[in-house]
């Protein structure tokens, strides 16, 4: 389908300005290994503190590049499979919200205003832009939502009464209405706790609350970064995989979407195992929804193996009655037509298999107590959001920008390399993070090697060095597998146009289909799932309110022990001071 | 639905099921438990280390930027090998993580609460503490020892 001005250039920009931030947060997911490992033994290389860079890290790479590529994957999806036009006011204002409001948290965390990390757990206080920015930034990624896609799936319904909505638009709307559900705890955290603070009109917060609020969002929000990538592997993949492909089974696929937007709720507890405050019967309650959410998982890996078997036999019949050997008949690296692009979802595939299994150890009630905060946790959600999430976002953005542009994808041979390149070193480093962090205790978010890996401190540890060194190689290899990624990405972006810009994309047809009446009554179940959240977090939020809702704790900054109340008084007094004794 | 699909739906639920069964069975049965919601004990400013018994132990420990304060004012305590600490954890500033290396003493310290693990120390010799949420530019170097020492019968 044909697309120009001024919807062209927005989805355009949603997939390039996020990428172009890419850029530097991973190029300080490179630094950190560096630092950890003592190859770097200092605060700060070239203007970036560790800590800031490792806020960076999280916000661009985990919210803001996610973010934005579930919209711009969200608009192109809706326009090609509903056929109607997008509304330019509607994407005008979203996208306006989005850059804004990222542009001003960047600049609260470049200018070291905001080194607070990506979980911002207050009472670490940021300036209050970083919030505000943030707020901006998913109220903007809400706006097509509700403006756009909504009516025009409303109209398209009109028309085609006897049709259920496709299975992609099915999982984007799935995905986009969990998101509107998670925002709000978030939103309130925000708004009346972080926001009040920091610009001084409260003096003091509940930090135990603001965390419960912040997990409520925060674990759904893997979920949403899934969905996107689920959606390809329903609809996109077997098609890529072979042109006969087919998807083995639309109801399968409703029905994981369905298990998502009802699950993915209720699990936030799983973070704060180890938390003081929350009677420990929630958190098992919590564990047990934790594991209703592998289910879907589960299901998906079995449909998304059962429609590559059968694109695969549908490809090549000589292995038709094979029960093993139609592996062997994948496009692994090719570089035909769009087959580059399988790279990206196999690579991706192999990891976010560890993923799911280590992250059933993660939400393993007392299991978790031998993993919590320690480099097991990022070794962990390396392999689904750094796995399966960024190659699918990666590989599908090129594949976005060469439809977009009109162009032909450059140095395919590089872009189709990319993903093993990235999924080796992803091996390698989340094998380090996760075995010195289960088996030793090594923990994240440290910048150990001023300390822990520094041979001339007094808190040396020597056993955690292999796991550190071992790290620096896989981390290498990450960063040339994203090298290789963007020669290919600006190479495609910058190339002479050679057809007219379209919008389209690879959907499979279903091999079993069936009408799903129950599934696709998505009120009804969004209903259910807000319930079902609502009635799962109010014990939690009793306990965590008890002693009071505004409870004690003033804020602080990173660099000073004492409140930031005080030290403001302290700053002012001596320069009254200073100033009296001049005169 | 085919016969597959509905074979891999019994088998995943199955699979959780029992998984589930086991954790349960870990916390209940063999009392590998979780923190819990602890509102008996008001929060503490001050380290101490109470001996109840010769091998029972009562830990307040505070965390605050950037070291742990485990008896007046020190991070480091020594107490003899099959001690039972009971150890009480606060924060007196930010957030701050507690995880004692090789054990499955894993607690957050949250300012205005008090978290509680119990722990029998059984082998002999040093315990490294750290720090493992981040707390502010000193986070890297805050840390504490207990020392377990071989008791003589």
């Amino acid at each position: 389908m044909r697309v120009e001005g001024s919807v062209r250039f927005i989805i355009l920009s949603e997939i390039v300005f996020p990428i172009l931030l890419l850029m530097f947060g991973i190029y300080h997911g490179v630094m950190q290994v560096l630092y950890r490992a003592g190859i770097i033994r200092a605060d700060s290389f070239l203007g970036i503190d560790y800590y800031q860079g490792l806020t960076l890290h999280g916000v661009i790479n985990a919210i803001v590049f996610t973010t934005f590529f579930a919209v711009a994957f969200g608009n192109a999806v809706v326009l090609y499979l509903l056929k109607k036009p997008l509304r330019p006011g509607v994407q005008w204002l979203s996208w306006i919200l989005m850059v804004g409001g990222t542009l001003m948290a960047a600049w609260a965390m470049f200018t070291k205003r905001a080194t607070v990390l990506y979980t911002f757990y207050p009472p670490l206080i940021a300036h209050w832009t970083f919030y505000i920015g943030a707020v901006l930034l998913v109220v903007g990624s809400l706006v097509p939502f509700f403006l756009d896609w909504i009516p025009n799936a409303v109209a398209w319904k009109r028309e085609n009464p006897d049709k259920k909505l496709p299975l992609a638009v099915f999982g984007v709307f799935v995905n986009h209405t969990l998101w509107t559900i998670m925002i709000i705890p978030v939103a309130i955290e925000i708004l009346f706790q972080l926001f009040p603070l920091s610009v001084g009109w409260v003096d003091k917060i509940n930090p135990l609350l603001a965390r419960t609020l912040f997990w409520f969002f925060g674990h759904p929000v893997v979920y949403f970064w899934l969905l996107p990538a689920y959606v390809m592997l329903y609809t996109m993949l077997p098609k890529i995989a072979s042109d006969k492909g087919k998807l083995y089974s639309d109801p399968a696929g409703r029905l994981a979407f369905i298990l998502f937007l009802l699950f993915s709720l209720p699990v936030g507890l799983h973070h704060q195992f180890t938390e003081p405050g929350i009677s420990n019967s929630w958190k098992l309650i919590h564990a047990i929804f934790t594991f209703c959410v592998a289910l879907p998982s589960l299901v998906t890996a079995f449909t998304v193996a059962a429609s590559l078997e059968y694109s695969a036999k549908a490809e090549d019949p000589s292995v038709k009655d094979s029960k093993f050997y139609w592996w062997t008949r994948l496009p692994y690296l090719r570089l035909e037509g769009d087959k580059w692009l399988f790279s990206y979802f196999f690579a991706g595939l192999v990891l976010f298999f560890f993923g799911g299994i280590t992250g059933i150890v993660n939400a393993s009630y007392s299991l978790n107590l031998a993993v919590h905060n320690t480099a097991y946790v990022p070794g962990h959600f390396h392999t689904t959001v750094g796995g399966l999430v960024l190659l699918s976002f990666l590989g599908m953005s090129l594949y976005m920008v060469s439809k977009l542009r009109g162009t032909d994808v450059r140095f395919k041979g590089l872009a189709a390399l990319a993903p093993y390149f990235w999924m080796q070193g992803m091996f390698m480093f989340s094998y380090a993070m996760m075995v010195g962090g289960a088996l030793e205790g090594f923990p994240r978010r440290t910048n150990a090697g001023l300390t822990y890996l520094n041979p001339d401190s007094p808190l040396y540890r020597p056993e955690w060095v292999g796991y550190a060194q071992l790290s620096v190689v896989g981390g290498a290899l990450l960063g040339i597998g994203f090298v290789l990624f963007l020669i290919a990405f600006f190479g495609t972006l910058l190339a002479p146009k050679v057809r007219e810009s379209v919008v389209e994309f690879p959907i499979a047809e279903a091999y079993h289909d069936a009408p799903t009446p129950v599934l696709n009554n998505l009120k009804g179940w969004t209903v259910a799932a807000v319930l079902l959240a609502v009635l799962s977090y109010i014990p939690p939020l009793y306990d965590v309110t008890q002693r009071g809702v505004f409870y004690n704790s003033p804020a602080y900054k990173e660099q000073f022990p004492v409140p930031l109340k005080q030290l403001q008084q302290t700053q002012s007094e001596t320069k009254e001071l200073s100033m009296k004794e001049e005169r | 639905m085919d016969r597959a699909e509905r074979n891999i739906l019994t088998v995943a639920i199955g699979l959780l099921l029992f998984f589930f069964v086991l954790i349960v069975y870990a916390a209940k049965g063999l009392k590998i438990d979780l923190p819990t919601c602890v509102t008996n004990v008001q929060p503490f400013r001050e380290g101490r280390l109470i001996q109840h018994a010769p091998d029972r132990y009562e830990l307040h420990a505070v965390a605050r930027m950037w070291f742990f304060d485990f008896n007046g004012g020190s991070n480091e305590i020594e107490i003899p090998a099959g001690s039972v600490v009971d150890i009480y954890l606060t924060s007196a500033d930010v957030v701050h993580g507690m995880h004692i290396n090789g054990t499955t003493v894993n607690l957050m310290a949250i300012p205005g609460t008090v978290n509680y693990a119990r722990y029998r120390f059984e082998k002999p010799g040093v315990y490294h503490v750290v720090c493992h949420e981040f707390c502010g530019v000193g986070h890297q170097a805050m840390q504490g020892k207990i020392v377990v020492k071989e008791v003589e019968r």
